[in-house]
């Protein structure tokens, strides 16, 4: 039944997609005020445009600093808001987001809204009923005329809907250096085995493949949990990533050790990772590209979210020094599965303008900041493309709009101590080789939370 | 007399030398950031850093095509009269007149290089992660319609002037605080001293978050949050036992006598304390004011708890994380940035050097 | 207190005497009540003012500073007002009641806090209950989660690290910066030698790791090292290791995270050391070397002796720092790789995992085992006598 339902929702978003790029859905209401934006009758936005609430003060809080790149981009999103309502958005974000958070909700000063990067992470304060559930200011109408319904559960904590979804990031892309790779004529693979031939290929003209880095202080081995995620989409049935993400199927199962021997046999083969598996777990995720930046390049391929070009060598150029494809299938009768990971929204302060930017964060031009200046996509199904201000993007959301299937990162769906501590700790163990994939696997289950 | 000079002069070399070889080895790691600080990007992430001093480096000195040749890598080759394997080739094989053969590339695209071993010196600087440090790092957004428009970045002097406005206070409040009951700990009594003193020993070891939440929640009761007070009494209450438990240690050990005669003369405790422990204790209180004042301007924590619900109180600290961006993806931007935020904490350390000074109790004690 | 003059007649002095009372309260009253109100009217300023930033900093500063020199100088002088008695009785108070009131605020009464959450499970104790109520709900669970932070493997393979810490981190710090202070107090370029090694002590545990990155980086063999300990060893033929993330020679590869703080602690040692050195007498020195005593003894047995208590207070304080350290094991591996310690046990169970109740038993455990320093400590003090 389940597995209907997700063909179904699959094929919707699809449609969607497709629908959305050939021409935008009529707004619902006539705005009161003139933006550029559609917006839910009878909600605080409404009331907000007529300028009720015009002077008061929204804070929001997340895991990015206020005037780096990605709060200068948040800062862009909200610009219309601001302008059409007269209320301050007032981001408070920093990187000790995961121990401010905390303190200041349990001190009972909790900001108005918090973009949560994993809905894991807000799974916490829903149990301490810390969260205003959505359904009370928002119409499931409006949302299911805005999100495709999966985007919906991933925000759904227990039967109830908690908080809205904003943007998120392509996983499960592999990218290349496009010039050389040309000029080598290699061909991009369709499917695992095309791939395994690929690297076979590279490997015989004298070059390693892959370029692999999981370091990443204290949360190293993370870009291996998202592999992991990977195969689990590519080599078992959706229910059983379902399954695996509550915690009902367990690490020990054959499914979950079948998806890590999946990708072992590519990483732990020497001649396909550039630096052995040795280096894996030593090289820092983001200074793990650089190779394939080299001239000539030292390895092929890299696979990892969109984000990634953040870290490549100033002034490559995507579509000329780098391409990207699709994370080809292992088995065709999971069809065409897509990784994603991305942030959402969850209102603390129920206000009537904290309201009003919940509602506002619903609509695709809230998030007009990354498509725009690049690093993120809309999680909404009324975006269009003409939205995207960067090629890169735009091309990335039609793989997303090809794909199947789609699943967000697992890691971040599970419990803190699972998807932020063992998972990361014990499978950096096994790729360095301290480990055995059983004894890794044991741990990792006993530290679920009882 | 003349052989104890010449020993005297033969310590005297001994003890600079082992220092010099001390400071040296403390200062390798610093040099190392601070030479890579005037580099860019690219070069930190893929040359060392000692490349700016004269080195040995292989350099092509001719480029032949593999094809032209017509040479089959899967095959033992002959290159410039030295033959071998791809696989040794791709390391390089040393001709006997020095020179050194290397297959580049794979074997679809790749080229040889005859190379020569050459002196070199790498000396590629560039101010550009101090501008981008000091003068804020510029955003482009491509507008749908085509424009192209420029955020401008932050520049650095106002968190400087917000770190100052709380690292002062900060520093001199728990430092006046700690010295008077530093002061009764040594030189008075009173009921529950003991017991008074364990707590602050003990107290040591605690680590401050746990003390974030109550003292959050008590802020948030008296409206004090996102205030220079509110900050300033966190990092006083956290520095607090350090202080004490420090400065007792130097006061209590100032010469009784001193002190005697002082009360002797019909001095109080508070004349005593501001006009003579205060000024003897100097470089205990120098010594200790430094670091304090080091904790609290890399403070990053602390700061956004009870500073972080007000953006325009932003931080050197807070300036520095959002520099490296949230992923980490301009980290060489810390080599730059490191400096920057030494410059204040290196001047505090140089001003307040001079106070370490010899004979403040010069003849207080009876040799 | 002045004495009131007794040559003036009795009515006249009565009512002077009253009238000097009076003042005398007024003042007691009013010098507190107007000090108080200056620094309530510098706190509003501060908190609503839309002065230039330049401005409020300035005054932010000097209202801070001032502010507590003038509370301790009014209750001073209050108490100073009183008749004797009371004035040995409260004088005591007045210096060192401050320091207890904030330090009792701050860290005390949050750390009987976090003794009660202890004793809850992850969530805590149920809110709006009685303490009766609380401690016999189900999320009472008394001691059991000491017992699991002395079994969980997680947790002994911290100990066993802050034990390494503590006896190689501390001891280094201690030794090396002893050693710079005393070489240094006798060379040619005394202050540009501290500087240098002060220096690390600047930057922060950020920079640090990023510093120290220069120094392990690792790059796969047969690459150009960037990392200067690789590079070193790669020319001698030897093999590059990521080398605090080199999981084959744990518990060792600890060491590596313990040389960063030795490097980052030395300066704070050195720093005490020299102003200890600097308060030996001279005279003490010059009889010492008219004894004809060599520069071994005069440091053995005239310095050490004199910094004694210099010594014990570095110790003290460098064994709690190495107790409690965390940034920089934070920074470099987050505690993977066999490197976890205490603190950032802590770190991840109440803030990761918001576990309260196990990561408050951390806490507590902290406080436990700083007991033998605590001791020791106190031994000292007893030995101390005030007037």
């Amino acid at each position: 039944m389940k597995k209907v339902l997700w063909q179904v929702l699959a094929l919707t978003l699809a449609a969607s997609l497709l629908l959305a790029a050939c021409g935008t859905p009529a707004p619902t209401e006539v705005p009161a005020t003139e933006v550029d934006f559609p917006y839910p009758a009878g909600g605080a936005l409404e009331e907000a445009l007529k300028g009720s609430y015009s002077g008061t003060t929204v804070t929001v809080d997340g895991a990015f600093e206020g005037n780096d790149p990605d709060g200068v981009k948040f800062a862009e999103s909200v610009k219309a808001f601001e302008e059409a309502t007269g209320i301050t958005v007032n981001y408070i974000g920093n990187k000790e987001f995961e121990a401010t958070i905390s303190v200041r909700v349990d001190a009972g000063d909790a900001p108005d809204i918090v973009d949560f990067p994993q809905p894991g992470k807000a799974a916490q304060f829903v149990a301490g009923g810390d969260i205003v559930p959505v359904s009370e200011y928002l119409s499931d109408e409006w949302l299911t005329q805005q999100y495709n319904q999966s985007w919906r559960d991933m925000v759904t904590f227990d039967g109830a809907e908690m908080g809205i979804f904003h943007r998120f990031n392509g996983k499960s892309l592999v990218w290349y250096p496009k010039k050389a790779w040309d000029a080598a004529g290699y061909e991009i693979p369709e499917t695992w085995e095309e791939l395994m031939a690929l690297n076979q290929q590279i490997a015989d003209d004298g070059d390693t493949p892959w370029c692999i880095g999981v370091e990443s202080g204290a949360a190293t081995g993370w870009a291996a949990t998202d592999w992991t995620e990977e195969m689990m989409l590519r080599t078992t049935s959706l229910e059983n990533y379902d399954a695996w993400v509550a915690g009902e199927l367990s690490f020990d199962s054959p499914e979950v050790k079948k998806a890590i021997e999946t990708w072992s046999e590519l990483w732990f083969n020497d001649a396909y990772v550039y630096g052995g598996r040795s280096s894996i777990v030593t090289t820092f995720f983001g200074d793990s590209p650089a190779p394939m930046f080299e001239d000539p390049p030292q390895c092929w391929m890299h696979k990892q979210g969109n984000f990634i070009t953040g870290f490549f060598p100033e002034g490559t150029v995507a579509g000329e020094d780098y391409g990207f494809f699709y994370f080809p299938p292992v088995d065709p009768a999971y069809g065409k599965p897509f990784l994603v990971a991305g942030d959402s929204m969850y209102m603390f302060n129920d206000r009537p303008e904290v309201r009003a930017l919940m509602e506002y964060f619903t609509v695709p031009e809230s998030a007009s900041g990354w498509l725009q200046g690049g690093g993120a996509l809309a999680a909404h199904q009324t975006v269009t493309p003409d939205m995207y201000g960067v090629e890169l993007e735009k091309g990335i959301a039609e793989l997303v709009a090809q794909a199947t299937s789609f699943r967000f990162d697992g890691s971040d769906l599970m419990p803190g101590e699972v998807g932020a501590g063992s998972f990361w700790e014990h499978i950096s163990s096994y790729v360095a080789g301290s480990e055995d994939l059983d004894t890794a696997m044991k741990a990792i289950d006993a530290t679920w939370p009882k | 007399m003349s052989s104890g000079k010449n020993q005297k002069r033969l310590g005297k070399w001994l003890v600079n030398l082992t220092l010099l070889l001390l400071v040296l080895i403390w200062t390798i790691p610093t040099l190392g950031i601070f030479i890579s600080s005037f580099r860019n990007r690219d070069k930190i992430a893929t040359t060392g850093w000692w490349n700016v001093f004269p080195h040995r480096e292989w350099r092509p000195v001719s480029e032949l095509d593999p094809k032209a040749l017509g040479l089959n890598p899967d095959e033992v080759m002959e290159i410039e009269g030295v033959s071998g394997t791809f696989d040794q080739f791709r390391k390089g094989i040393e001709t006997p007149d020095g020179k050194r053969v290397a297959w580049i590339g794979n074997k679809r695209l790749g080229k040889v290089e005859v190379q020569e071993n050459a002196w070199t010196i790498d000396w590629d600087f560039s101010l550009d992660n101090y501008e981008q440090v000091l003068g804020g790092q510029d955003f482009e957004f491509r507008r749908p319609d085509g424009s192209v428009e420029v955020v401008p970045g932050d520049n650095m002097v106002n968190a400087f002037l917000n770190s100052l406005a709380v690292a002062i206070p900060s520093t001199v409040i728990p430092i006046l605080i700690a010295a008077f009951a530093a002061y009764a700990f040594a030189w008075m009594k009173f009921p529950g001293r003991r017991s008074m003193f364990i707590m602050v020993v003990a107290l040591l070891v605690v680590p401050l978050q746990i003390a974030l939440v109550p003292i959050l929640r008590d802020y948030r009761a008296l409206n004090l949050n996102g205030t220079f007070l509110a900050i300033w009494l966190a990092h006083t209450g956290f520095g607090l036992a350090l202080a004490t438990y420090l400065l007792y240690n130097y006061i209590s050990s100032l010469p009784r006598d001193i002190l005697e005669s002082a009360f002797i003369d019909g001095a109080s405790h508070f004349t005593v304390f501001t006009t003579l422990v205060l000024p003897l204790s100097v470089p205990a209180l120098a010594s200790f004011a430094i670091f304090q004042f080091l904790w609290v301007w890399n403070d990053y924590l602390v700061a956004l708890i009870f500073l972080g619900g007000n953006p325009e109180f932003e931080l050197v600290t807070q300036r520095m994380a959002a520099i490296v961006g949230a992923r980490g993806q301009d980290w060489h931007l810390l080599t730059a940035g490191a400096f920057v935020s030494m410059i204040l904490p290196l001047t505090v350390f140089f001003t307040l050097q001079r106070f370490f000074v010899r004979g403040l109790l010069a003849g207080s004690v009876k040799g | 207190m002045e004495s009131p003059n007794n040559k003036v007649a009795g009515d006249q002095s009565f009512v002077a005497g009253i009238l000097a009372l009076i003042g005398r309260v007024l003042l007691a009253v009013s010098i507190p009540l107007i000090s108080f109100y200056v620094l309530y009217l510098g706190f509003l300023f501060l908190r609503d003012s839309n002065a230039p930033r330049e401005i409020i900093v300035l005054i932010a500063i000097i209202w801070g500073v001032g502010g507590v020199g003038i509370l301790y100088w009014v209750f001073n002088w209050l108490v100073e007002k009183l008749p004797d008695q009371w004035k040995g009785r409260l004088l005591p108070f007045v210096f060192v009641g401050p320091a207890i009131a904030i330090l009792s605020w701050y860290l005390a009464i949050p750390t009987l806090r976090t003794f009660y959450l202890s004793l809850f499970g992850r969530d805590g104790p149920p809110e709006g209950l009685s303490f009766i109520q609380q401690i016999s709900s189900a999320a009472f669970v008394g001691f059991g989660n000491y017992a699991s932070v002395f079994t969980q493997d997680l947790m002994v393979e911290a100990f066993r690290n802050n034990l390494m810490w503590i006896i190689f981190g501390s001891t280094f710090s201690v030794i090396f910066g002893l050693l710079i202070a005393v070489l240094a107090d006798r060379s040619s370029f005394e202050k540009l030698a501290k500087s240098l090694i002060f220096l690390p002590m600047a930057i922060s545990f950020v920079g640090a790791g990023i510093i120290w990155n220069f120094i392990y980086e690792y790059r796969p063999e047969g690459q150009t090292q960037i990392g200067l300990l690789n590079s070193i060893v790669t020319s001698l033929g030897g093999t590059p290791e990521a080398w605090p993330q080199w999981v084959a020679i744990s518990p060792w590869n600890n060491l590596f995270l313990i040389v960063i703080v030795v490097w980052l602690q030395a300066g704070f040692s050195m720093v005490l050391f020299s102003a200890a050195l600097k308060g030996i007498p001279e005279e003490l020195l010059e009889a010492g070397r008219i004894d004809g005593a060599n520069e071994f003894q005069i440091f053995f047995r005239i310095m050490m002796p004199y910094i004694q208590g210099t010594l014990i207070s570095v110790w003290t304080t460098i064994i709690i720092f190495t107790l409690k350290i965390f940034d920089v094991v934070w920074v470099m591996t987050g505690g993977q790789f066999g490197t976890h310690v205490i603190a950032t046990q802590f770190y991840r169970q109440s803030f990761t995992n918001r576990n309260s109740g196990f990561g408050s038993a951390i806490a507590i455990v902290l406080l436990i085992a700083v007991i033998p320093v605590m001791i020791y400590n106190l031994k000292r003090f007893r030995e101390q006598e005030a007037f």
